[in-house]
């Protein structure tokens, strides 16, 4: 973190909507409110945690971040660059900067292409080596991930989960993007192996100087490798604060639930802390709750709540909560 | 002395595959006290699911085979036990619950008609008494609007509802044994809570025993009363739920605990990693199965197979070297 202050990925109102299509003409009679309205930042050299359950947008946030998905509306700026306005093709060239690691570590990967093919594939297509000089770098990239070169020429079904995210991490930096972003990249594998990929991260971090927007629902995971830590709720962002802070003094009533809600490996722990237990489930976001998304299970809610959409603003310096409560 | 209600010696289970045999679980002894909740941990592979499945016969034969065991179910083995008797218990006295609540319901049938089945069938109840006993039981287990929902298919439930519907359907005929596997795994964090808090409540009111197996040592920690953590189809280690997190003392068990992140750390540590991965039971270990990841492991680690031993009151340990000290014991 050597340039605090240099914003390497600033989000201004991004809204991602999934139309819902209805009838024989397919009349669009309602959309899916997925991400509705995010604004944050990104720091040269951090990771930024976006936490939040299933459903939340976390996943459509990072996914429209690279324009995996086309924004309803928002500005995402990289750099000095506008994201949103771009060409598909200048798009594509941008994609070289900025990277993305998928959860499911056996769908990502084709299984009819060697570990050769699939990580050196970046390399081809956009032209930067041929021939001998991808070998090369592709045995580089594989030791930069603790897999030995010899594996080349295998195919994915010959590796574990853990490998399987290796091999995907190996392919996302093999252009040596400034950007990463991890969309779960450790649900999926066994508690031995998780803390395994979560130092691989730490260390590409420290080496190659990237920055990570971590993407996950294991709150105490996500405080480990995070820096910074925005909650989402059903399409919007709760609570964003530094890592320390939110957990310690949590200000939404969502991230109050959320975060006594992790199970702690401690029998002990259990006798003496009392649990938030929220009611009910995540409302659709085809059709959310006016005013405040969270209200519906809202302990502390009133008629107001109802009403308006609480701001999310700067409560203390560089801690936002969109609550009319704080 | 408390009642023991179930009692599991030396059992085997493994699988015949195309690659070869695979031996899931390689004799595992365990029991299991009236109104005692265990624990059973570890990660994907370590036969976790397979030693229970293989109690209730629900392993499928072929490709699976009970090799040898005891699982004496108040006097009876279940294990030697006809499809008839089998019947009986399963879902009468020993009940489970499965991962996914969104497979494990049949998708065309109503909520109301899966949860009258076992009333009827193991009870005798008529249509209007299996009716009138599934909206008790959903009040019971928190579903608003319980009789209404009777007539809702699966598709209109949540995960979290779900979930909740398997446990009521669990429960209908009062089991003596409630198996649980991976109840929560596929649930958020909030619903998650939601499941653990409904399970201790509903265990104070019905005095049911509880299996519950998780890979999370976190849930382990808030409902167990006793936990066994499994590696390579061995229990390695067993102990009252408070000195297993006090006293971990098996290499792998410190090592699962290790690479935990602390929640309330302020500083960021970097996490301890258990280096390799589980294996794959081709073969029937002759060794310790940790030892290629142990990073205590002695000369004498890769010629025998440690037992499971005491190490003080009810904590039990499968390792020749005393972590504490590093030496053998």
């Amino acid at each position: 973190m050597q340039t605090e202050n240099e914003v390497l990925v600033r989000v201004e109102d991004l809204k991602v909507h999934f139309p819902i299509y209805r009838g024989v003409i397919r009349r669009q009679v309602g959309a899916v409110r997925a991400v509705d309205g995010v604004s944050f930042t990104i720091k040269k050299g951090e990771t930024v945690g976006l936490v939040g359950e299933s459903g939340c947008g976390k996943t459509t946030t990072g996914r429209a971040i690279i324009r995996l998905y086309e924004p309803t509306a928002g500005k995402i700026f990289f750099k000095d660059t506008e994201l949103v306005s771009l060409k598909t093709e200048e798009m594509r060239m941008m994609r070289k900067d900025m990277q993305m690691i998928f959860q499911d570590p056996y769908a990502s990967l084709n299984p009819r292409m060697t570990l050769r093919d699939i990580v050196g594939e970046p390399l081809l297509s956009f032209g930067l080596a041929s021939g001998k000089q991808i070998d090369e770098r592709v045995a580089e990239l594989l030791k930069m991930v603790r897999l030995s070169p010899d594996f080349m020429l295998r195919y994915p079904h010959e590796f574990s989960g853990g490998q399987r995210q290796r091999i995907g991490i190996a392919r996302s930096i093999a252009m040596n993007p400034s950007f990463v972003v991890c969309d779960e990249p450790i649900s999926a594998l066994d508690v031995s192996i998780q803390a395994q990929i979560i130092n691989l991260f730490e260390d590409l971090q420290r080496d190659l100087n990237l920055t990570y927007l971590f993407i996950a629902h294991d709150l105490s995971m996500v405080r480990h490798i995070s820096d910074r830590v925005a909650v989402m709720y059903l399409g919007i962002i709760a609570e964003m604060a530094d890592r320390n802070e939110i957990y310690t003094n949590p200000l939404h009533p969502y991230t109050k639930a959320l975060l006594s809600a992790i199970p702690v490996a401690d029998p002990v722990y259990y006798e003496s802390r009392k649990r938030i237990i929220l009611e009910g489930d995540v409302p659709s976001p085809a059709n959310p709750p006016s005013g405040c998304r969270f209200r519906t299970r809202c302990p502390i809610a009133d008629e107001h709540c109802a009403e308006s959409r609480p701001e999310f603003r700067e409560i203390t310096p560089g801690h936002f909560v969109a609550c009319f409560k704080v | 002395m408390t009642n023991e209600l179930l009692n599991v010696q030396d059992l085997q289970t493994r699988f015949k595959t195309p690659e070869g045999i695979i031996h899931a679980v390689n004799g595992i002894s365990f029991h299991l006290n009236e109104g005692e909740t265990l624990g059973v941990v570890g990660e994907s592979g370590c036969g976790k699911s397979v030693s229970m499945l293989s109690i209730l016969k629900l392993v499928a034969m072929p490709p699976g085979e009970i090799v040898s065991g005891v699982a004496d179910f108040r006097g009876k083995d279940l294990l030697k036990m006809t499809p008839e008797e089998m019947r009986h218990v399963r879902g009468g006295q020993i009940a489970m619950v499965f991962q996914d609540p969104m497979t494990s319901l049949n998708p065309v049938m109503t909520i109301g008609k899966q949860m009258a089945e076992p009333l009827m069938l193991h009870l005798g109840f008529n249509k209007e008494q299996a009716q009138k006993r599934s909206i008790e039981l959903l009040e019971q287990v928190g579903i608003p609007q319980a009789a209404d929902r009777l007539k809702d298919y699966p598709h209109q439930y949540s995960g979290g509802m779900r979930q909740r519907v398997m446990i009521a359907m669990a429960l209908s005929c009062n089991p003596q044994i409630l198996i649980a596997d991976e109840p929560t795994t596929a649930l958020d964090v909030t619903i998650q809570a939601q499941i653990v808090e409904l399970t201790i409540k509903l265990r104070e009111q019905l005095g049911m025993a509880i299996i519950w197996i998780t890979h999370d040592l976190g849930v382990v920690a808030s409902i167990a009363h006793r936990v066994a953590v499994m590696y390579g189809g061995y229990i390695i280690e067993e102990s009252p739920v408070k000195d297993l997190y006090a006293n971990p003392t098996h290499p792998y068990t410190l090592g699962l605990l290790g690479s935990l992140p602390q929640i309330q750390a302020q500083s960021r540590q970097r996490l301890y990693s258990i280096d390799g991965m589980p294996p794959v039971l081709y073969r029937k270990p002759q060794a310790c199965p940790f030892a290629p990841r142990c990073k205590f492991v002695v000369e004498h680690c890769w010629h025998e197979n440690p037992s499971l031993e005491p190490i003080s009151d009810g904590h039990y340990v499968a390792c020749f070297v005393d972590t504490k000290t590093g030496r053998e014991r």
